[in-house]
């Protein structure tokens, strides 16, 4: 497993670099002088070339790039050119909003997806089955910007029940915040705990399939219990991946969703970012975003790892029976 | 379902939701309560975040909008009818020959890190905006200053290489404002000015903080606090008012919402004046828009009000120079080019030019003016037989390609400076083009005229080569939406300068 | 999840979709002729702007009312459906014109080449999909061209991914050990025999593609970087349609509801598709 995991984080490590290097050459050939935007259109050229020189634009590529990923090495990273605040400031604020929103997300999507997978699969073929399968094709379909609009429309503009768009921060108190990242958290959720419904469903079934839930059967468990005893755990495999995968999503997701309720973070930061070329946060944010989502995982393949003996134990074929 | 009543989808669909959402409404409940403001502060909502705080180092409308006359003064400040009023100098006297202005500066004056604002601290702050690496935006403001001295304490002495009549002006801008040595560096994120409301903070993506000065040399505010919260998002700005987060909107970014909110006996809706001329420039450096005929051909296949009614909502003034109607010196042109789709076929086959032959590229920045105006403009052209080739851009792409790159054919902007028609006299050098001596020389014979009537009498015949030579299509003059609560008192009507001098505002018992 | 499936849900045989296959494949037809119909034919002139007429709700002559320029909803839905699907399957074409002849070369080669395939693979996956897509349109401009790269670009992983595994079960097969005791190249062996026999996953994960593609086409869109006027799409429907959210929910109810229905109807094509084609692929929601 060692061996496995090892190989697994040199695979990251080099993907990263890759990412890095890909992001800079792209930054590099974007149109759209961050010195002109910054000092606009009455400004004149020595004033301009003044500022590039200020920031470093005036250097070779490669020196750039090597400034660039030493910086993110050592934590020092340059200052954005838009706010002209080092990137780590910037940034802290923004995960404030994003993290919870994006933990918030996956929370109730799996706090609804798992119970209602689960009970289809155990239904199978009947009502309950049909039902949660359909309004999960019909989620799977909605996009998540679209049922943002819809949550808004009655939820904020109907109802007046919470707020359309914007964040007071955390320090408005718990009860605020949490108002103002409800509609955006069930804007990214609801589509994702439709796939991760039907994912839930299929995953049991297979278990239920199984030899060793027939032999758990047979010692006299419930059905329940030996879902509960040995299905899920086998179960939960492939959810780990989906999980994972949703992850990436969220975080992709929030550069829409944050968009559509203008919450101060790393998405639309992202988004305006890339507007206004500030191109020392945008490739610092897609390296982190990069970086996130390889960790990420990272992390399932050590779950696995964790629910799968048989990887647990470095050798194949010893199944839990 | 009707336009008029948006609620009732919501209601249906709601219903079905409501259960889910009561644990929900209490925190919301939690939310509105939290929120009460006492009647000394002031919150107002702006589209743009500033990219910082230091109006002399970026040409961002959006610091101005927060920091100007309400953290930072200069020298002189422009009022809110747009006229030039003294400020941090009392009073100023002018050499004969226009060419040495001496600045007599208030004595009472203090920056908020309590340290005394003198002619040292002045003759730094306009030295450091002329400095060879100055990062000033409008350096050009001072390019005519030959020296800068202190003659004392509080006496000020600027040389100028050549008379300047609108000095006082120029030194009224948010890139003259005044700062002190030791803070000039950290302004950007901690301004330190001499203004009626220090800086308190910046939660960044969000909002900016201020309050009162104790120390400060004039009339107290009446405020304590001011915020200026920022929401780019004209349904979050709407809803952000209706939810009464915000006492203010100093200008609406969705003209189409104000209808509702004017009939709302919670709020005033005020339209008022900017300097912003918009116009569908167009490169005069590129066949066939070096054609007087063509431009004229696309002058008249402009329907102004359609464009004005669609974008905008009906909100702005229709222009035919580069001149704002609120200007004294204005004068109506609108007549020159007219809309007449028919002349302007009968130009375009005078200039050779076949139905259908002729496709060009209109570059739109993101402001709703542009993006919406864009397609109406397109539309209008096609109905003349001229195609187009829409291209939204960043603003960052925009000033790459358009403004310095002169890569474009048509694109639509606001010119949001005051009295700006001299870019017309810049030549190849500026973006759309336009060479005229004639013009020129009107231009330089104001520079040198101090005497009123004389000048409008120029600026009427600078409007009027502007418009019989269709240098661009003159759009309309933006309107400023401002929205406020019904109780508040004091904001600024029109906009003669991108700021939002908060410093009059009071709440009405 | 590369165990076959156990046989946990009952499967169609034969030439039988099923209820949800039938209605999946009503839907698409419907859309694809309603997108056909309007290259020649929509009630008005979608691109037509009336101020005077502006915002109004359904009538007569306007059947879904009318947006913020006066023109008529019902006719730019129809010019809507045609950008949002030509682009999606412009899109999904190019990706698999690319990405199955590397999965293809991936599995026929094994070594290096399989390894560099798929570590180019990996680093797709490391980008969030439409943070590549907001990318690409940044630094190409917006437009439906750009739009069709950007959603391209994010399929040829998914597309070399499942070529190659698909092909890797296929080349263990006996038959294709014949065929390379008879002296026939791996080139050879991948088109005539491999691919035949791989077509059925591709067509189900090509149905399933197309159904993202249109939703990413709407995101982009509705970010302002897709579809630029006076192209219609339903993103840029949805775009143009925020601000009027108070006054006119209907304009942002309609195109998302457009949305919707294509989608939905793919999906339940694929799904019923890949219980008749290939039983053995199961559902992978992150391959997109």
């Amino acid at each position: 497993m060692a061996w496995f995991l090892a190989r697994r984080a040199v695979a990251l490590v080099l993907t990263l670099w890759a990412a890095s290097l890909v992001v800079f050459v792209v930054l590099e050939v974007l149109p759209g002088d961050p010195a002109l935007l910054i000092l606009g259109v009455g400004a004149r050229e020595d004033t301009l070339a003044a500022l590039r020189e200020s920031m470093g634009l005036d250097q070779p590529a490669w020196a750039r790039y090597l400034n660039w990923v030493g910086g993110l090495l050592t934590g020092h990273m340059a200052n954005s050119l838009t706010y002209d605040v080092p990137v780590p400031a910037l940034l802290g604020p923004r995960l404030a909003v994003s993290g919870p929103l994006a933990l918030l997300a996956l929370t109730l999507a799996v706090a609804l997806a798992l119970p209602l997978g689960v009970l289809a699969a155990a239904r199978r073929g009947r009502a309950t089955d049909v039902t949660v399968m359909g309004v999960s094709q019909l989620g799977v379909a909605v996009p998540n910007f679209w049922l943002g609009l819809l949550l808004v429309l009655v939820f904020a503009v109907g109802l007046r029940w919470l707020p359309s768009g914007g964040f007071p921060g955390w320090e408005a108190g718990l009860g605020p915040a949490l108002a103002a990242l409800i509609l955006p958290a069930l804007a990214l959720a609801l589509p994702q705990a439709a796939i991760l419904a039907r994912v839930t469903r299929s995953a049991v079934l297979e278990v239920l399939g199984e030899d060793y839930m027939r032999t758990a059967r047979a010692k006299g468990l419930s059905h329940a219990e030996a879902l509960w005893h040995h299905g899920l755990r086998n179960a939960m495999i492939p959810l780990v991946t989906i999980m994972g995968l949703q992850f990436s999503f969220l975080l992709a997701g929030t550069i829409i969703i944050e968009t559509v309720f203008t919450l101060p973070g790393i998405g639309r930061l992202m988004f305006q970012a890339i507007g206004q070329r500030d191109l020392v946060v945008v490739r610092d944010l897609v390296v982190l975003l990069a970086a996130t989502v390889g960790v990420v995982n990272f992390l399932v393949d050590v779950s696995y790892a964790l629910l799968d003996p048989r990887l647990r134990h470095g050798r194949a074929g010893v199944a839990d029976e | 379902m009707g336009p008029t009543k948006p609620s009732r989808p919501a209601r249906a669909l709601a219903s079905t939701l409501a259960a889910l959402a009561i644990g929900v409404s209490t925190l919301a409940a939690g939310a509105t309560s939290a929120l009460a403001e006492p009647p000394d502060s002031l919150v107002m909502g702006l589209v743009l975040e500033p990219p910082h705080l230091d109006p002399t180092a970026g040409a961002a409308g959006a610091i101005d909008e927060v920091v100007y006359a309400n953290v930072f003064e200069g020298l002189t400040r422009i009022g809110p009818d747009g006229a030039v009023m003294p400020a941090l100098a009392a009073r100023w006297d002018i050499s004969e020959d226009g060419t040495v202005y001496t600045f007599h500066l208030r004595r009472d004056v203090t920056f908020h890190d309590g340290t005394a604002f003198t002619a040292d601290d002045a003759a730094y702050s306009l030295q450091r905006a002329m400095d060879e690496d100055s990062v000033n935006a409008q350096k050009g403001l001072f390019a005519a200053i030959d020296s800068v001295v202190a003659l004392d304490g509080y006496t000020l002495i600027v040389e100028l290489s050549h008379p300047l009549a609108r000095l006082p002006f120029n030194l009224g801008w948010g890139d003259a404002v005044m700062v002190a040595p030791e803070t000039a560096e950290t302004n950007k994120t901690a301004p330190v000015g001499t203004g009626p409301f220090r800086f308190v903070r910046w939660v960044q993506g969000d909002r900016v903080e201020l309050e009162a000065y104790p120390d400060y040399w004039g009339k107290a505010p009446a405020l304590t606090t001011a915020t200026f919260r920022f929401i780019p998002d004209p349904t979050a700005a709407m809803a952000a008012l209706m939810a009464g987060d915000l006492d203010a909107f100093a200008n609406m970014p969705a003209p189409e919402s104000l209808p509702a909110l004017d009939a709302d006996p919670r709020f005033t809706v005020v339209i008022g004046t900017t300097e912003g001329e918009t116009i569908l420039a167009m490169n005069q450096r590129r066949a066939p828009l070096d054609d007087i005929r063509v431009r004229q051909a696309i002058a008249h296949a402009i329907d102004r009000q359609a464009v004005v009614d669609g974008a905008m909502f009906g909100h702005g003034t229709p222009i035919g120079s580069h001149f704002a109607p609120h200007h004294p010196a204005y004068v109506d042109l609108t007549s020159v080019t007219p809309y007449d789709p028919a002349r302007a076929r009968a130009l375009l086959a005078e200039a050779g030019i076949d139905p259908g032959g002729l496709t060009l590229t209109l570059h739109l920045p993101p402001p709703s003016y542009a993006r919406r105006g864009g397609e109406i403009v397109a539309a209008h052209l096609a109905q003349v037989g001229i195609g187009t080739r829409i291209i939204p851009v960043e603003w960052a792409q925009w000033l790459e390609q358009v403004f310095r790159g002169h890569d474009f054919d048509l694109t639509i902007v606001s010119h949001t400076e005051p009295l700006d028609i001299g870019i017309y006299a810049r030549g190849d050098d500026y973006y759309f083009g336009y060479e005229n001596p004639a013009f020129n020389a009107v231009m330089d014979s104001l520079q040198a005229t101090l005497d009123e009537p004389a000048r409008a009498r120029l600026y009427g015949q600078a409007q009027r080569l502007l418009a019989e030579d269709a240098v661009n299509g003159f759009l309309f003059q933006l309107a400023k939406h401002g929205v406020w609560n019904a109780r508040l008192r004091g904001l600024w009507e029109n906009s003669p300068v991108q700021a939002n001098d908060v410093t009059g505002v009071s709440w009405a018992e | 999840m590369s165990e076959p499936a156990a046989g946990p849900a009952t499967r169609p045989s034969g030439w039988r979709l099923g209820v949800g296959g039938w209605l999946g494949a009503a839907i698409a037809l419907g859309v694809a002729m309603t997108a056909a119909l309007s290259l020649v034919w929509t009630p008005h002139d979608p691109a037509a702007m009336t101020m005077a007429d502006r915002l109004q709700g359904p009538s007569a002559l306007h059947p879904l009312g009318t947006d913020h320029f006066g023109r008529d909803t019902l006719s730019r839905l129809m010019a809507g459906a045609r950008v949002s699907i030509a682009v999606s399957l412009v899109a999904v074409g190019l990706g698999a014109g690319v990405g199955v002849p590397l999965g293809l070369l991936a599995a026929a080669r094994r070594g290096w080449i399989d390894e560099a395939v798929m570590r180019f693979n990996d680093l797709a996956f490391a980008f969030p999909v439409l943070l590549t897509a907001v990318l690409v349109t940044a630094l190409l401009g917006p437009g439906a061209v750009n739009a069709i790269l950007a959603i391209a670009l994010f399929n040829i992983p998914v597309f070399a991914r499942v070529t190659r595994g698909a092909a890797l079960s296929i080349w263990k097969r006996p038959f294709i050990q014949a065929a390379r005791l008879a002296g026939r190249g791996r080139p050879r062996i991948s088109l005539d025999h491999v691919l035949p026999n791989i077509g059925g996953t591709l067509i189900v994960q090509g149905t399933i593609q197309v159904a993202l593609a249109i939703l990413a086409e709407a995101s982009l869109s509705y970010l302002g970087l897709g579809s630029r006027p006076p192209e219609v799409s339903w993103g840029r429907m949805l775009n143009e349609a925020q601000t009027f959210l108070f006054l006119s929910p209907r304009l942002a109810l309609l195109p998302g509801l457009a949305i919707v229905v294509t989608v939905l109807g793919l999906n339940l094509l694929g799904d019923a598709l890949r219980d008749r084609l290939d039983p053995r692929l199961r559902p992978r929601p992150g391959d997109t």
